[in-house]
């Protein structure tokens, strides 16, 4: 855990991870140093060679064939070598072990929802049980999405139309990121979220606690809140990020872009999470995602309830 | 030591190419290869200007976390027209447009290009092309980076659409360049310039203006079926509509990767002639460094598929384009190991150009390093879109083409204008350049290695220092480039008369022609009898100076 990985590397924390840094290392000291024999060879010619005077012209030398044969067959032996060890671990990265808890993961504008193999749906953050192959298998609800940890040393891009998988076995338990790496519009870089691997009974009891437990509609309504990253363009504080603060919106008066207006109620604020376009405030873009209204019932009760509790 | 000079001279003043017309039309309508190089060159630097601010304000914007001075819809913008300015309306035409148009057909001992008048049409589609791509910026509000993957560009409508045509016209203007050249290098060739004789810097614009020909349509077949799948409602890439995202990845790094090597060849040949030049002594493994690039370019187009080895596309291709991505590393490296080995037992100068020449050997290995790393597919899997793949292409792109161009612009500037540059203030700017550079990119490796996400406007506190000091750099980078720019101009106004040959060069343009060379280059048809880098032909040919050379030869 308190490994906070090399100058180059991050935190290695899966089992492919060590194996993946090694292959990195090779091929950077073998850069490095044929790359100092060069700068080398270089500083050194032009010392060596200096133009002493203006009318100084050297003699041709007539090159050396075999030096430059012998370059190019070293240089494909020292490739081929790489070649094969980074294909293995390819190989590895690739294919999943029999036997790997699926987790489903939905891509969409911008965040991440996991549905496990119980059925709970759960959005914004990955639990996983540590030292298990976990399989991903993903898809995204509109353009290209990519799931990227860095401290698993994996990546994989999100389609739409396609399943795409990807996997790992978390060799510790702790908290990782994952980032987006496909650009995915506006909020790309809000697409974040966590990994969090768990002792496997840990992660028992988190799955049975999951769909909110036994938390308050507004507690529940606040976690998913943060999850689904409303909040990366809501706060709570009055404060304006991409669209308006959270904070008394329950029971003000909303003017829209169209030239209505209307009560902020129970139903206005369902309406606004599950079809945003179809009211737009006045005065900002219509930039909210549609994606939420494939949240579960459950899940958008809570999110009203907290969203009226934020005064 | 001064060739042509003799011959051109009316009373107190000699006629070049740039004072034997003055209007306006004379230059807007010009026919000449060079001046057309010249009308390309005034674009470029504006277009590089636009582009490299864009560059500093992404990088002001990224220097802390959080919203530093703008929204993130407007740094979307920003990178991405950062990077269509840069890849198609600079990198592409820089080098083959500015000094292929200037100086490849002197070194061919030709008067002109094949075609002057398709030369000139070239120049004003790359306007139009060029008008319509910020038009449809400016317009379409576009910030789907400069690699428009679907669906997510698709979803854009109108502005893409209005886009890739816009960059189709441009391209038009890279077919045409390409078709003249080649020609040109086939058909204008003076009398005993063998193909084995002719300089570096024209093999390299050779091998670039075949691949011009062949990759350039490719992008234009990707616009017309984008077209379509928007008027017609034909499924081609949009899954919406059961096509296929990642055909689209396939269509668009067939033609990009290929423009990969449009982009550098041209530098390759530039650095050839600057060491052989500044090192007086015959560029080591002539024929190798020549057909390499030829080679390079037919192979760069087997190697697309590298840009996706997490897309979802198969295992199985992801290996095989692993394998052909190492094989065209080999022929660059030994290419490296030639440069430098110019230098063995040569003679060498460190002149501005010189410096920029050995900038480049430096920035561009660690480039080509990188891109080995990246092409190991265990290692991509982690790096692939992180600031790691920024910091690769900048070392190429930057530290290999710019860098080599700006090297190229100072060592030829002499002939282009007639007037010699302050070296003090060169050298200063060269050195500014690569700290800077450095400092701006090298952090980014470790960003990259990091985790660091490329297209990111707000970013983890982790990578806050490194970011800062990315930031930094980027000033000193900025302070050199705008040096050389202040440099050029004070030239112009203030420099001294450039001699014809001012650094013993032995390839035609400075061997046969004055600076600034006359409208029609040379006084009478120059015969070639010995290679580009024949130093010694040059100051001893004949055991005469090198005005015996002028005369045709009685005997090589
Ligand atoms: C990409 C940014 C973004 C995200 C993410 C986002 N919203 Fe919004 N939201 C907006 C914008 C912009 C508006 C104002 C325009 C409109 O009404 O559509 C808005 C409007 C609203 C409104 C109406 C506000 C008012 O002042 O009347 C509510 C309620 C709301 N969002 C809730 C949510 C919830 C709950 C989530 C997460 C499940 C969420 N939003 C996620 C951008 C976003
Ligand atoms: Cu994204
Ligand atoms: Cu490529």
């Amino acid at each position: 855990m308190g490994d906070k990985g090399t100058f180059w590397m991050p935190q290695s924390a899966s089992t492919v991870s060590g194996e993946v840094d090694a292959l990195f290392y090779l091929t950077f000291w073998i850069s490095t140093v044929i790359f100092l024999m060069v700068v080398g060879a270089m500083a050194y010619f032009v010392i060596r060679y200096r133009r002493r005077s203006e009318s100084e012209v050297p003699v041709d030398e007539h090159d050396s064939r075999l030096f430059e044969y012998s370059t190019i067959g070293l240089s494909i032996v020292l490739v081929l070598i790489v070649f094969t060890w980074g294909f293995k671990v390819y190989l590895k990265l690739n294919v999943a072990p029999p036997g790997a808890y699926e987790v489903q993961v939905t891509a969409s504008q911008w965040k991440w929802d996991y549905t496990y193999p119980d059925g709970t749906v759960y959005a914004g953050d990955l639990h996983v049980p540590a030292n298990r192959p976990v399989r991903l298998v993903m898809n995204s609800m509109d353009v290209l999405h990519s799931f990227f940890v860095p401290q698993f040393r994996i990546k994989q891009d999100v389609v739409p139309n396609r399943y795409t998988s990807v996997w790992f076995e978390a060799s510790v338990t702790d908290t990782f990121d994952v980032f987006c790496t496909e650009y995915c519009g506006n909020q790309h870089s809000g697409m974040l979220g966590k990994v969090i691997a768990h002792p496997q009974e840990e992660f028992d009891l988190w799955l049975s606690e999951a769909g909110g437990g036994d938390l308050s509609p507004e507690e529940y309504g606040e976690r998913l809140f943060g999850q689904n990253n409303c909040n990366t363009c809501h706060s709570i504080d009055g404060t304006r990020i991409v669209g308006p603060s959270m904070q008394g919106l329950f029971g003000s008066q909303r003017q829209f872009a169209s030239g209505e207006s209307a009560v902020a109620d129970e139903n206005y604020l369902l309406n606004s999470i599950v079809a945003p376009a179809a009211q737009v405030v006045e005065g900002y873009p219509p930039a909210m995602p549609p994606s939420y209204g494939s949240l579960p019932q459950d899940q958008l009760n809570a999110l009203v309830a907290y969203i009226k509790s934020v005064q | 030591m001064s060739v042509a000079t003799a011959t051109t001279e009316i009373p107190g003043k000699q006629v070049t190419y740039l004072n034997h017309e003055k209007s306006i039309k004379s230059w807007l309508l010009t026919l000449d290869h060079k001046r057309i190089g010249l009308l390309y060159m005034s674009t470029i630097v504006v277009v590089f200007l636009a582009a490299g601010i864009l560059a500093l304000l992404v990088r002001i914007e990224l220097m802390s976390p959080g919203r530093t001075i703008v929204d993130a819809q407007t740094y979307n913008q920003f990178f991405s027209l950062h990077g269509i300015l840069m890849v198609f309306l600079f990198i592409v035409p820089s080098v083959p447009a500015i000094l292929g148009n200037f100086i490849m057909p002197i070194q061919l001992g030709a008067i002109d290009v094949a075609f002057p008048r398709l030369n000139l049409a070239s120049y004003y589609i790359y306007m139009v092309g060029g008008v319509l791509v910020v038009a449809a910026m400016l317009l379409g509000q576009i910030d789907t980076g400069w690699t428009f993957y679907t669906p997510y560009s698709s979803r854009l409508g109108a502005p893409i659409i209005f886009m890739t045509l816009a960059i189709f016209i441009a391209g038009f203007s890279s077919i045409l360049t390409g078709i003249n050249f080649i020609v040109t290098i086939h058909k204008m060739r003076a009398p005993g310039l063998t193909w084995n004789r002719l300089p570096l810097f024209v093999w390299s614009i050779y091998a670039t203006s075949i691949v011009q020909v062949l990759a350039t349509p490719v992008i234009g077949i990707t616009m017309l079926l984008l077209l379509l799948e928007k008027t017609l409602g034909i499924g081609i890439f949009d899954p919406a509509l059961g096509g296929d995202p990642i055909l689209f990845q396939h269509f668009f790094w067939f033609y990009s990767h290929p423009a990969v090597y449009i982009m550098i060849l041209p530098a390759f040949g530039i650095i050839s002639d600057l060491m052989g030049t500044f090192s007086r002594h015959e560029v080591m493994g002539y024929k190798f460094v020549a057909l390499s690039s030829v080679a390079i370019a037919f192979l760069g187009f087997l190697v697309w598929g590298h840009h996706m080895f997490v897309s979802g596309q198969s295992a199985v291709s992801s290996i095989v384009f692993s394998l052909i991505t190492y094989l065209i590393g080999i022929p660059t490296g030994v290419k490296v190991i030639n440069w430098v080995g110019t230098m063995y037992k040569g003679s060498v100068s460190l002149k501005t150009p010189m410096l920029y020449a050995l900038s480049f050997l430096f920035l561009f290995s660690i480039g080509g390093f990188t891109g080995v790393m990246l092409g190991v597919l265990g290692v991509d899997i982690h790096l692939h879109d992180t600031y790691f793949v920024v910091a690769h292409f900048h070392y190429v792109m930057m530290g290999g083409t710019v860098v080599a161009l700006i090297g190229g612009l100072h060592y030829w500037w002499p002939k282009i204008t007639g007037k010699m540059y302050n070296e003090t203030a060169g050298r200063i700017a060269c050195a500014l350049i690569f700290i800077g550079f450095n400092v701006t990119f090298f952090t980014q490796f470790v960003l990259g290695t990091k985790g660091m996400p490329r297209r990111y406007y707000d970013y983890q506190p982790q990578y806050a220092d490194l970011h800062a000091l990315s930031t930094y750099g980027s000033w000193i980078l900025a302070a050199g480039l705008f040096l050389v720019l202040f440099t050029f101009i004070h030239s112009l106004m203030r420099g001294a008369a450039a001699p014809s040959n001012p650094w013993g060069g032995a390839s035609l343009e400075w061997t046969h022609t004055s600076s600034p060379p006359s409208p029609h280059n040379f006084d009478e048809q120059p015969i070639v009898t010995h290679g580009p880098y024949d130093y010694h032909h040059y100051y001893h040919g004949d055991g005469q100076s090198a005005e015996a050379e002028l005369a045709p030869p009685s005997k090589a």
